[in-house]
């Protein structure tokens, strides 16, 4: 294989891999603060690709961006609010099943509020064939923007946790409740927030991966799949691990497809969650410890 | 024991309402009903073992249509692949003289030969019950999420299989699948003719395995399941030996729905990718969910209507909308299920204003 | 528990009880996929469909009877399609039965219908379903065998001898590569690599990569879902300037406006509905297909697209058929056999006892995309 090829499917590997991470870093987010795997993770991406090419029907592009991202976030705190906020101490099961109705629920809302067509936003930057060479490999600018816009979140998100009180207050909520309550924090409303933060992530990945993935009314669940393989992957609770997850699978994918018949490659990315699953459910960058004396 | 006595009544009670049904279509000239709740009755097998594994033994499976499927597809391949052209192989001379296979004409001139049906339900079924007993091993020493997204990474897998390969009919799945003789002048087929036949035995194995697994609970298993969903170190404390007993539970379920998988295959003529996806395993536990976790009666009852409802077209596009949201409301309404009676006890609560916790969301 | 048993048996004698449909009209069902994935097919078939039954009940309906259609959605589950099916011939006592949309659906009715004696249309591609015939069974898209015949019968003119195939896993796909792979001898053709690949996927540059790596002449691309326009974008942006070939799934415009760019210069057959506005006028379906195009523009507010044209001529052969020889099932199939020379969307249709499908070669052109993202006809 020349090397050019090989550094194309190291471009399409990490194509996939950043989509990929997004998603996972939307459930860690949750997931840290309320314990709640989110399956409906997936559909945050969707709802904002949607919105995002609606809106875009009658304002120019960047408007429609942050339109989408808002309507977005006011979906996800309408989701806490209505279902996770007034549960009295749910089992892991009933969230499970909670948050896979929610997503059912609002795949099937999206179908009937736009339709049944695949939507994009245009290219940002260029159209669907302008490419820049790197080293022999050809790579979309969308790409390139995926991989900065997506980046810039992390960051900003790393900066909230850090450095302001709100994320500070969010984070100790994320390890341990019951002490940040004694503190005064309002554990309700950092649900809430969690909610909200991942919803809008979710919008603006999803409308600036669209014009590469296209966006459908059912596009969430696959997704959110593969999303989930990436976080546990890395080693849920850990947001560098989803980025590090996502990356990985979408190089295993990536070459799978190289190695294997490309109608197995979902398969492969089954195969690879199960892996970690049954072999070392901490992740590759969990803690085996922590994960034992995590409660769920 | 007052449960059997009240198991007794109903199953009695369930019986008659089952031949009631029967005379009422047949004499008012609506056979045709009959098709879909005997469709219904076998997703209802699926569904009676999911309630025991979720409600009793507290362990999720959001795969359970993977098992339906094995058991179906596999079935469906042993009674169409035709044998003919390798009857010099060892393995289809071996085959044909332990009278295992059978020729008949296949409907476009040729023949085909291939498995007795009988022998490839009774392969498909213990297929699915030893991958079962071979997941379970790993898959119960997950807990909560993870062990919910193993099964349904299970299902997916399953279902990329069957729909990637070409042997299993990719997209289009197998058809033209035979009839399964199981006993002399009858067979598990969809033809018109046999249509009550077929009904009676769809549901007289439903009332079979809800007899069955109804003991099951009344007896000592059952009381160790429970326990076992309660707190499952404290029923290690006292001895129970519990990953031997999810192992068995998960494989019961297994059976029941590969069973569901072969007959129902047989009966519709044909299977196909969508019996394996993740909405037909989402459906199973709604209906599990919207029947009251651990109430095989509620579960049965509730699945029947909403089954033969969707099948009749009933809920047009909303089909998995209604499902869906049936699952979010009794989860946030009603997590015992409807006919748990939990649900009036919180109406209740609601509008007396008792101040409830302060609300802890995590696991 | 008893109070359940009772519920169940009233339930059911409810049921029991429903009146009977009035015996004025003419009841025509139909099973599309209207939600699911493959809205795409089913959503403009069913608007289709439900165009044209407003139009002839306005005009009078068939034979003086209004038509009653019953459209019911199955979303693509081949289960579900078989449960309506039995409910509409049993129940609704329909007189014929359009659709299914999808191949997979279709094989799995086909055989019930046929033992049932209700005459099936439908607006599904797979050949399998016309071949071996079955006397009630009929299909209205064009042969998949015969679009693989144009797509190379243009590249051994073109002397291009080593391809790559790619297809999308639905059953279209399948049914495609399946055609592919069985006629690119005849051609002396070598397909060097083929492919599946799935809708949901992000993208597929990496089995397009893997198709370049095999340096093939040409790629077909055989879909009839959104997905497919995902690989010429990919080839093209990676600077790949190998010929692409795509199916009639490629028969939407939006499908041509997603590749962008990169949909200059992709080769495909389909049907002449999409080139309507440089038919001659002297072409048979010229009519024809400007009033559907202007009809289904009118009430949808979208370009048609073929898809939607196959319910359309389901849909009126059965009206003709209706028209020739009755009531009567037996022989309005018979009628409908016997019909030649019937002008459709698809194609001219000659219908007889051993071709059920009734479209030949010359139901297709060989069209292409120009550099305005619109559909011409090739050169």
């Amino acid at each position: 294989m020349s090397s050019d090829i090989l550094l194309q499917f190291c471009v399409a590997g990490v194509t996939y891999g950043i989509i990929y991470g997004v998603v996972a870093i939307g459930f860690t987010i949750i997931y840290n603060t309320t314990g709640i795997i989110n399956f409906a993770q997936g559909e945050f991406l969707m709802i904002g690709g949607m919105t995002a090419v609606t809106l875009h029907q009658h304002a120019p592009l960047p408007v429609a961006i942050l339109g989408a991202v808002v309507i977005t976030m006011l979906v996800g705190a309408a989701i806490e609010v209505l279902f996770i906020r007034w549960l009295d101490r749910p089992s892991v099961l009933r969230m499970i099943i909670i948050t896979i109705g929610v997503s059912i629920v609002i795949r099937e809302i999206a179908l009937h509020l736009w339709d049944e067509k695949s939507h994009a936003l245009p290219h940002f930057t260029g159209n669907s064939v302008s490419a820049l060479t790197v080293a022999g490999a050809k790579i979309s600018p969308q790409v390139l923007w995926v991989i900065g816009v997506c980046g810039a979140m992390v960051l900003l998100l790393s900066l909230f946790f850090r450095a302001t009180p709100l994320g500070r207050q969010m984070r100790a909520c994320a390890s341990n409740r019951d002490a940040a309550r004694l503190c005064g924090i309002n554990a309700r409303n950092m649900v809430t927030l969690s909610f909200v933060l991942s919803a809008g992530m979710g919008a603006l990945a999803g409308c600036v991966v669209s014009p590469i993935t296209y966006v459908q009314y059912d596009s969430g669940a696959g997704l959110a799949i593969k999303g989930f393989t990436a976080a546990i992957l890395g080693g849920l609770g850990s947001t560098a691990g989803a980025a590090a997850g996502g990356l990985i699978l979408g190089l295993l994918e990536s070459f799978g497809v190289w190695l294997l018949p490309a109608a197995y490659k979902d398969a492969v990315a089954i195969a690879v969650m199960l892996g970690v699953l049954f072999l070392r459910p901490s992740g590759i960058f969990g803690s085996a410890e922590a994960a034992r004396l995590r409660e769920y | 024991m007052a449960a059997r006595g009240r198991g007794f009544g109903f199953t009695a009670g369930l019986a008659a309402a089952i031949v009631l049904v029967q005379i009422a279509a047949s004499s008012a000239h609506k056979v045709f009903y009959l098709t879909q709740l005997t469709m219904a009755a076998y997703a209802m097998l699926v569904v009676l073992g999911l309630a025991l594994l979720m409600g009793y033994a507290g362990q999720a499976s959001m795969g359970q249509a993977g098992f339906f499927a094995i058991g179906g597809y596999v079935a469906a391949f042993l009674t169409t692949f035709n044998l003919g052209p390798r009857r010099d192989t060892l393995l289809v001379s071996l085959l044909a003289h332990a009278h295992l296979l059978v020729t008949r004409p296949d409907g476009s001139g040729g023949s085909v030969t291939h498995v007795q049906p009988w022998a490839a339900a009774l392969f498909a079924i213990t297929l699915a019950a030893a991958i079962a007993w071979l997941i379970a091993g790993p898959v119960f020493r997950l807990r909560g999420h993870y062990l919910a997204m193993a099964t349904l990474g299970f299902g997916i897998i399953v279902h990329r299989i069957f729909l990637g390969s070409s042997y299993f009919g990719a997209a289009d799945g197998i058809s033209d699948v035979p009839a399964l003789a199981l006993l002399p002048g009858f067979a598990i087929t969809g033809r018109a003719a046999s249509r009550v036949s077929n009904y009676y035995a769809a549901w007289g194995l439903v009332l079979l395995t809800l007899w069955m697994l109804t003991n099951l609970i009344g007896s000592r298993i059952g009381r160790a399941l429970r326990a076992i969903h309660g707190s499952e170190n404290a029923a290690a404390a006292v001895g129970i030996p519990i990953a031997r007993f999810k192992t068995q539970v998960f494989v019961l379920a297994a059976v029941l729905a590969a069973v569901a998988g072969v007959l129902l295959t047989h009966y519709n003529g044909g299977i196909g990718p969508s019996d394996a996806s993740v909405m037909k395993s989402v459906r199973y536990v709604a209906i599990v969910a919207v029947g009251g976790m651990a109430n095989l009666r509620g579960a049965l009852a509730m699945g029947t209507v909403l089954t033969f409802l969707s099948l009749r077209g009933y809920f047009g596009s909303f089909d998995d909308l209604v499902f869906g949201g049936i699952l979010l409301a009794m989860m946030l309404f009603a997590p015992e299920g409807l006919v748990g009676g939990a649900i009036w006890r919180r109406l209740r609560s609601m509008f007396s204003g008792k101040r409830r916790g302060d609300d802890r969301t995590g696991a | 528990m008893m109070r359940k048993v009772t519920i169940l048996s009233v339930c059911a004698a409810l049921l029991a009880a429903l009146p009977a449909a009035a015996a004025e009209t003419i009841k025509i069902g139909a099973i599309l996929a209207v939600t699911g994935p493959a809205a795409f097919l089913g959503a403009p078939e069913s608007k289709t469909l439900e165009m044209l039954a407003a139009q002839v009940n306005a005009a009078g309906g068939i034979k003086g009877m209004k038509v009653e259609l019953v459209i019911k959605d199955s979303a693509g589950d081949a289960e579900k399609a078989l449960s309506l099916a039995k409910q509409l011939v049993e129940e609704d006592k329909v007189f014929a039965v359009l659709g299914p949309s999808t191949s997979g659906e279709s094989m799995k009715i086909k055989q019930y219908m046929d033992e049932n004696a209700t005459l099936l249309l439908s607006c599904a591609a797979a050949e399998s379903i016309t071949t071996p015939i079955m006397k009630w069974v009929f299909k209205t898209p064009q042969n998949d065998a015969n679009a693989a015949r144009w797509i190379f019968t243009d590249m051994k003119k073109k002397g291009l001898k080593k391809i790559g195939v790619l297809a999308s896993n639905s059953g279209f796909g399948k049914a495609g590569q399946a055609q592919l792979e069985k006629l690119a001898p005849e051609f002396g053709i070598e397909i060097a690599i083929s492919e599946t690949y799935a809708k949901d996927e992000v993208d597929l540059d990496a089995v397009v990569t893997k198709l370049k790596a095999k340096d093939v002449q040409a790629v077909v691309n055989w879909s009839i879902e959104p997905a497919q326009a995902k690989v010429p974008v990919s080839i093209r942006k990676m600077g790949w300037n190998v010929p692409i070939y795509q199916s009639h799934g490629f028969g939407n415009i939006k499908y041509a406006d997603a590749c962008g760019p990169a949909s200059e210069g992709i080769l495909f057959p389909a049907g002449r509905l999409l080139v309507v506005d440089v038919l001659p006028d002297t072409h048979p379906q010229k009519a024809l297909l400007m009033k559907y195009k202007k009809d289904y523009e009118e009430a949808t507010k979208e370009a048609p697209s073929t898809f939607g044209g196959h319910a359309y001529d389901a849909f009126t052969l059965l009206a003709k058929a209706i028209e020739v020889g009755g009531l009567d099932k037996e022989k309005a199939r018979a009628a409908l056999e016997g019909l030649t020379g019937f002008v459709g969307t698809a194609g001219i249709f000659n219908f007889s006892a051993t071709d059920h499908n009734g479209l030949g070669m010359d139901a297709f052109e060989l069209l292409t995309v120009n550099k305005n993202c619109k559909f011409v006809l090739a050169q």
